[in-house]
């Protein structure tokens, strides 16, 4: 509880689906191109969430044609259109660091299996 | 001098996101509706203010000289009073009541409140001084503030010199801040950027005396 919850509640979002570091992600981002509006699709693998409240943010990094790249969105923000959550990562730790020095197979994050 | 004021509380900071998606860091000021205690004219004072009074205080605690004052204007009584010095105050009359919405959105406004006090601060803190090296030689005198002046002329160190001492605890105007949001059912004015003082100060809102 913050002193700041009565303005903060008017921007936090309710369609945020429940997702943690090493789940897969598409991220559709609202992209406002002179007076077009059209949906750019970012696509990755969920490397940290940090802060709370409306300030709460999520970095997504995927390659792209063989660069690493690493875009942190507020979580609450209005240009996501929508989050769809893919695989459920296996991963031990909180913030998937490691994941900038891995190249090939070993950067990839392994798949949650419940059973 | 301003001619629209408020009085109202500092709450904290957080941010919102404006029209075209950007974050817009804000202070959140809860404003509850001021009513007037009394007019303050040139005629009668030597000068024209407003005195206003926010909230409400038990009769019981009122001092016999604070009952007195509030009877005598017939409104009820608040907690703290506030004088609001403004150009003109004709159009204010006794009882009346000033709301959040005196400040409108997209208007720029003036923020005084006491700052935070620091206590008894270093010349690097409270000065910006620069200070002595962290190495090469120095020798516990790492943020000491330095010579205070010259030798036997003046043989006296000058009035005003910048030397440690109690800082913040002051009163402090944040000029020309953005009113992002102002809301009167919620009691509340949002502002652009920070607002002196810790959560939970007396600010007074006032109309901005310097153009943008």
């Amino acid at each position: 509880m913050q002193p700041t919850d009565l303005v903060d509640n008017l921007s936090l979002r309710d369609d945020i689906p429940d997702f943690g570091p090493g789940d897969a992600l598409k991220v559709h981002v609202r992209v406002i191109e002179g007076n077009r509006e059209r949906t750019q699709l970012f696509e990755g693998v969920v490397i940290r969430r940090q802060g709370s409240g409306v300030r709460e943010t999520f970095t997504v990094r995927k390659l792209s044609f063989g660069v690493g790249v690493e875009r942190t969105f507020p979580l609450h923000t209005p240009i996501v259109e929508k989050i769809e959550v893919g695989a459920r990562g296996d991963v031990r730790r909180a913030k998937l660091y490691y994941l900038r020095d891995r190249i090939g197979k070993a950067a990839k994050v392994k798949e949650k299996r419940f059973n | 001098m301003a001619t629209k004021a408020i009085v109202g509380e500092k709450v904290g900071m957080t941010q919102v996101w404006d029209d075209e998606n950007r974050i817009v860091p804000v202070t959140v000021l809860r404003v509850p509706p001021c009513r007037v205690v009394q007019v303050k004219t040139p005629d009668t004072d030597g000068y024209s203010a407003i005195q206003v009074t926010r909230g409400v205080k038990d009769a019981g605690k009122l001092t016999r000289p604070e009952a007195g004052h509030f009877e005598k204007a017939g409104v009820d009584p608040g907690r703290s009073l506030v004088e609001l010095r403004l150009d003109d105050v004709s159009e204010f009359t006794v009882g009346q009541e000033i709301t959040a919405d005196v400040h409108e959105e997209g208007t720029r406004v003036d923020v005084t409140a006491v700052s935070r006090g620091k206590g008894f601060a270093g010349a690097m803190k409270r000065h910006g001084f620069g200070g002595a090296p962290a190495s090469h030689g120095a020798h516990k005198n790492h943020r000491k503030p330095g010579a205070v002046g010259q030798c036997a002329t003046p043989s006296r160190v000058f009035r005003g010199k910048k030397m440690p001492g109690r800082m913040g605890g002051q009163k402090v105007t944040t000029l020309n801040l953005e009113v992002v949001k102002s809301d009167i059912e919620a009691g509340l004015i949002l502002v652009k950027g920070s607002v002196p003082g810790p959560r939970g100060s007396t600010v007074v809102i006032r109309d901005a005396v310097k153009g943008s």
